[in-house]
């Protein structure tokens, strides 16, 4: 402490060194996982971490031709139908008893017509249970107008689509699949965060959209929430070699955004690890003039009869008390700029971009490995501290 | 048995070199408990080096040293750092003290070396000896606050403080006026009586020389003279 206190300039520099470091390091990390969390919420919360179908028909292929017959042969790759997944209501039960779910929904999914007045617009039909579907997607906390209910002949839809069919909540609409029609009225506008989403959505009862799609009884998914999204992909494989069914994870339904984050994680990565290394470098440069600039009270601390061992530590420890404090006042940098980013940064509506926080174990994982990167930048000074001939040191 | 024994004790720098320079040519002598040296010679003639050497500061390059009997030929670092904290007190010319600790903290160095904290009684006895040097008012200044002749008082406690059997001074008044210089050499004769400690100090002061007990004389490398002067009683 005497040593860094007896050259003050110095060591002010170098903690403010290390703190810019740390500030950019922990306001990075923050910054993306804020990024990150804030794509993933948005991606998934509207539709499942995993969603279990019925295999894709396919074309059985022709038997081998006998020994030296010539045939020709041309496959037409079948159109696909919906189609329910054999046995669903026993399957729900099944996976629902899994540790990693935390939540099943049968859903029955089909394309359709929704008409009012002159206006006829494609949709997306979902048939579900409510409260079951809310459990994956959190209807209820996107509702933008009116209840989420779906009683029979109820129905709930898009903003967009309610703009462009021109209906409020408590108007009838019509929908219309293949030779099958019915009419619901709307009980609540909803919000997907996704425009595409909202201007095709119509979440009707399960039951009137088995019979609209022509699968009565039938689920053509169920959809999973599960605890941990990062484990959807492990479940969907496990799932897929148990069952004879069409497993599909968020990251396979989004394979780009799941590489745009990886690069983004990779990226980030690779910025902490240059700054910590810069950072690394400013320590050690700082204690290696520390080491020339202290020869002789090396010596003398020698001559007194330090061991080699007892100068390592000296200078070991003004690289981790410089580390220490750098990261402490680094952390505090960074709590300042997220304010500053959550605080000045909006978006047109006025409100946050996304929110970010520092986690107090993320700040402290930070700040260890700050002061780890201390010790390390003061191994090569308190070597050389170390091995220094103390009459030479002495007599310099 | 002597304090320390020298005998054939060589010393080259840049061995193997073209440039290389043997220093020392077979210096040998002994000190004994409570003697009163003085090393004198020429610049260039070799008395830091070999006070470097009795102190285990630098190694020999050939011939035999014994402290208290031990020789010290063989020891790794960590051995020449234990026998250097058990038998020897260091005062520089330029009193080498930390500036960045009190006259105390500098005088208490040695125990924090030696035992990884200073305990109460060992600062009480520190206090007690710069208090013995005439320094009680000077414990808690730094070092940059002290005279020239106060700052080789405090590196004379520090080299007594952990009460070694011999003492090397390299130049202890060298960087002094008359006056200072006759205060630091009577302190250390008066430690000596005092505590029966060795000193072994090398000076180019043949007035103070001629005050020790004993005056070894080298020339390039060699004894040339070791003698005893005849006192005239005061």
């Amino acid at each position: 402490m005497r040593f860094l206190r007896e050259g003050r300039m110095q060591t002010l520099l170098i903690i403010v060194g290390v703190a810019a470091g740390v500030a950019v390091v922990a306001y990075i990390s923050a910054l993306i996982s804020g990024l990150q969390s804030n794509t993933l919420e948005k991606t998934l919360g509207a539709q499942a971490h995993v969603t279990v179908s019925a295999q894709d028909d396919v074309v059985v292929a022709p038997g081998r031709p006998a020994s030296g017959a010539t045939t020709l042969a041309q496959t037409q790759p079948r159109a696909q139908r919906p189609r329910s997944i054999p046995s669903w209501a026993a399957l729900v039960p099944v996976l629902e008893a899994l540790p990693e779910v935390a939540a099943v929904s049968p859903m029955v999914a089909g394309a359709g017509l929704a008409l009012r007045g002159e206006a006829s617009k494609s949709i997306a039909l979902v048939g579900v249970d409510l409260d079951r579907y809310d459990r994956i997607v959190h209807l209820r906390s996107k509702v933008v107008d009116g209840v989420a209910r779906l009683g029979p002949g109820e129905g709930i839809i898009g903003r967009d689509l309610a703009v462009d069919l021109g209906v409020r909540v408590g108007d009838r609409v019509s929908i219309v699949t293949g030779n099958v029609g019915d009419s619901l009225r709307v009980t609540a506008l909803v919000d997907l965060g996704v425009r595409e989403l909202n201007r095709r959505t119509v979440i009707v009862p399960l039951r009137a959209a088995q019979s609209l799609v022509g699968l009565p009884g039938g689920a053509t998914n169920l959809d999973l929430a599960l605890v941990d999204v990062w484990a959807a992909q492990r479940l969907a494989d496990d799932l897929a070699q148990r069952y004879p069914y069409k497993v599909e994870s968020w990251q396979q339904a989004n394979a780009q955004l799941v590489s745009a984050l990886n690069a983004q994680s990779v990226s980030t990565g690779l910025i902490r690890g240059v700054v910590m290394v810069v950072v690394i470098l400013g320590i050690a440069s700082v204690l290696v003039v520390s080491v020339v600039q202290k020869r002789r009270e090396i010596g003398i601390l020698r001559a007194m009869g330090a061991t080699r061992g007892q100068i390592l530590r000296v200078f070991l420890l003004q690289g981790a008390i410089v580390g220490a404090l750098g990261s402490m006042l680094g952390v505090l940098l960074a709590v300042v700029l997220i304010w500053a980013f959550t605080s000045f940064v909006r978006g047109s509506d006025g409100l946050p971009l996304f929110s970010i926080t520092l986690a107090p174990a993320l700040a402290l994982r930070i700040a260890a490995v700050a002061t780890l990167c201390g010790v390390l930048a003061a191994v090569a000074p308190a070597r050389r501290a170390a091995a220094l001939d103390p009459a030479q040191a002495i007599r310099m | 048995m002597p304090l320390i024994e020298l005998d054939g004790v060589r010393k080259s720098y840049n061995l193997g070199r073209p440039n290389e320079a043997e220093v020392l040519h077979g210096v040998s002598f002994k000190i004994g408990t409570g003697e009163f040296a003085a090393l004198i010679g020429p610049s260039g003639s070799g008395k830091s080096t070999l006070l470097n050497i009795i102190g285990l500061l630098e190694p020999m390059t050939a011939g035999s040293y014994t402290i208290q009997g031990e020789p010290v030929a063989g020891l790794d670092d960590s051995g020449l750092t234990l026998r250097r904290r058990a038998a020897l007190g260091f005062v520089f010319q330029f009193h080498h003290l930390l500036p960045a600790f009190t006259a105390l903290e500098n005088v208490t160095l040695p125990a924090l070396m030696r035992d990884g904290s200073v305990s109460a009684a060992q600062r009480e006895h520190a206090r007690a000896v710069l208090a013995a040097m005439g320094l009680g008012e000077a414990m808690a200044k730094r070092p940059g606050e002290l005279s020239g002749g106060m700052q080789q008082r405090v590196a004379i406690a520090r080299a007594l403080v952990m009460q070694p059997p011999l003492v090397l001074a390299d130049e202890p008044t060298g960087n002094l006026d008359r006056a200072s210089s006759d205060e630091v050499f009577a302190l250390m004769r008066r430690m000596h009586a005092e505590l029966n400690t060795s000193f072994l100090i090398v000076t180019h002061d043949p007035r103070l020389a001629e005050r020790c007990d004993r005056i070894i004389e080298l020339v390039d490398g060699r004894v040339e003279s070791d003698e005893r002067p005849v006192k005239t009683p005061a």
